[in-house]
């Protein structure tokens, strides 16, 4: 069985087909991308697959559980995470508090605990606390558990919103632009991080990415859409040769 | 030892307080002054939670105030007095002394359940749009209420200082004082073991970036329902002690007016700091006492200055342009209030080594 199976998905807003027949199967741990011009309808896909957005046609089935009618909180709660272009971290919390509170599928105990600061509500306390540091250690961020995200460099608030989406104990990790904003050193160090989170967690990856490098050293499988309809799959020098491709990104020669 | 410095200094207080009420050193006016400041305290603390500590703007508190002082007070009458429309007592007198605390509860959870009327359209709505739905539903409730002439109607709804006397019959202390404060205590204490939980920092997450908190499994619905039925609720129980502090109640109280007073409350103290909203509602309560006095004497002054004509006298009626100009000049010069979202420990870390108020 399949992780993920988008069958025909498409989405209509009004008049607009957003995104047409959209098709693809993860197996498990896969790397790959989505990519298309500006507008193409990449992030409308996520927001599908997170539940923001629910589809206007076809079926989403994660886990062999259909997806349709879920909110965004219980499709995460099933292992799907996402972090946002421009990064949304809670940034007048300490980054503890960001993994923290992102332990809510989780939590252990209910308000009545948290009002009485019963045993059940002390020990799963210590217990978010510990997956806090656990988190932020892996992922080299212990340093900053106390300071609050407005605070860092931007390279480190997308490490930090990584880290806080791993923290779900994801099954599919779904990245949109993560490279978007910064500069060449931090590319680097996020295309090594990625590399090393997809062999540490053992977990699929799928993302949304402008800058080639990024896409073309890490990813196993390209999908490529314009206005909403896919218009090339394949490996990263199927899809370098591609001519569909070519003229979505470089418009057409003869014009 | 740091655990429990705040908790003694606070029963050693409330020990004072009663004691010295009881004894009648301090007189009948300064302790109504004191048990105002409670209310406001828990009026102001619980309003924060929704607009401060989740950053909706939400305007009708005193609706759900309404609600919970209707409820108690008919409750109280209806259980230990006899009354015209309620007939006799249906339970001995001499309960009451036991039951008051139990009728002020179920009065919070009346008015919890009024809160509802808010959270769901919360669901979907922001902002303005939901500050003006929040408007619109404490008029609905001062509507109803004017409109049911079986608890008085507009002429409002009174009997509750039988409740006291027949308290009082029991065992002579200062109950309603007593309550006030527990109540008072109680509140504070459970708003700050509820935002210092990692379930109630779930509100804290939907004010930064409600997107976010849904994507990382905070169920914001959810949440929004538990912090207005908090809010409401904890208005309610502050309702239900006003009735009984003042003896008589008219849905007029209830209206926007004392909405806005709550407003007012909340952005002095600052959005989000539960010092701050306790630190407010003792200067708010104080401010408008003071008005009391002051506009007497200014009237005075300003007649002897001759910069009023005879005719003219200054009134309490000035009090309502004072209350909306300190929000104006607050607004201006101090937005984010005394505290900001800062707590007392962190302009005064000194503090720490007694209590943590996180």
């Amino acid at each position: 069985m399949s992780l993920l199976q988008i069958t025909n998905m498409s989405k209509t807003f009004g008049g607009l087909r957003a995104v047409s027949d959209f098709s693809i199967s993860l197996e498990g741990q896969e790397l790959i991308a989505l990519i298309g011009p500006n507008g193409a309808g990449k992030t409308t896909v996520f927001n599908m697959v997170s539940g923001f957005y629910s589809p206007t046609e076809g079926s989403l089935v994660f886990k062999g559980k259909n997806l349709a009618g879920l909110k965004p909180h219980q499709v995460t709660a099933l292992g799907i995470a996402r972090t946002f272009q421009n990064i949304r971290l809670w940034h007048d919390m300490t980054v503890l508090e960001n993994i923290q509170i992102s332990q809510h599928y989780n939590l252990g105990y209910n308000l009545l605990d948290a009002f009485l600061r019963s045993g059940r509500y002390m020990k799963n306390e210590k217990r978010l606390t510990d997956r806090g540091y656990e988190i932020l250690e892996a992922l080299d961020l212990k340093a900053f558990a106390l300071e609050k995200p407005k605070n860092l460099p931007y390279g480190l608030q997308r490490r930090v919103e990584i880290a806080r989406a791993l923290s779900i104990n994801p099954s599919l990790l779904l990245l949109d632009e993560p490279a978007a904003g910064l500069n060449s050193a931090d590319v680097k160090d996020l295309i090594k991080l990625i590399k090393w989170i997809h062999g540490e967690f053992k977990i699929a990856i799928w993302m949304i990415e402008h800058q080639m490098d990024v896409v073309m050293s890490l990813c196993s499988w390209i999908k490529v859409i314009d206005f909403g309809v896919t218009i090339a799959e394949g490996t990263p020098e199927q899809i370098q040769k591609n001519p569909d491709v070519i003229k979505a990104y470089l418009g057409d020669e003869n014009i | 030892m740091q655990k429990l410095t705040v908790p003694t200094l606070l029963l050693a207080m409330t020990g004072v307080v009663v004691f010295m009420s009881h004894q009648e050193y301090i007189d009948l006016y300064i302790q109504s002054v004191i048990m105002f400041m409670g209310v406001n305290i828990i009026l102001s603390s619980s309003f924060n939670i929704v607009n401060g500590y989740m950053g909706e703007f939400a305007c009708g508190h005193a609706g759900f105030m309404a609600v919970g002082a209707y409820v108690t007070s008919i409750l109280n009458v209806m259980l230990f007095t006899d009354d015209k429309v309620f007939g006799n007592a249906l339970l001995s007198p001499e309960l009451a002394v036991f039951l008051f605390p139990v009728t002020l509860l179920v009065g919070g959870v009346a008015a919890a359940l009024a809160g509802v009327l808010v959270a769901i359209p919360s669901f979907k709505t922001r902002d303005d749009y939901l500050a003006i739905i929040t408007i619109a539903a404490n008029y609905i409730i001062i509507s109803t209420i004017i409109n049911m002439d079986s608890i008085g109607g507009a002429r409002g709804f009174m009997g509750m200082k039988k409740v006291l006397f027949a308290m009082d019959d029991s065992l002579s202390v200062p109950w309603i004082l007593i309550w006030v404060m527990v109540f008072t205590i109680g509140t504070v204490f459970i708003i700050r073991r509820f935002v210092s939980s990692t379930y109630g920092k779930g509100i804290i997450a939907i004010k930064q970036d409600e997107v976010a908190a849904e994507i990382m499994s905070v169920n914001t619905n959810r949440m929004k329902l538990v912090a207005f039925m908090l809010s409401s609720g904890l208005a309610g129980i502050a309702g239900g002690l006003f009735a009984h502090i003042l003896g008589y109640i008219n849905p007029n109280s209830f209206g926007i007016l004392k909405s806005t007073e709550c407003l007012v409350m909340v952005y002095l103290g600052g959005m989000g700091s539960l010092s701050g909203s306790v630190l407010s509602a003792i200067i708010f309560t104080l401010l408008l006492e003071s008005l009391r006095f002051v506009l007497p004497w200014m009237d005075t002054v300003l007649h002897y200055a001759h910069l009023l004509p005879d005719g003219y006298e200054l009134s309490q009626v000035w009090k309502w342009v004072i209350i909306p100009l300190i929000l104006i000049l607050l607004m201006q010069f101090r937005p984010e209030g005394i505290m900001g979202n800062r707590e007392l420990s962190d302009i005064f870390p000194g503090l720490k080594r007694f209590y943590s108020f996180k």
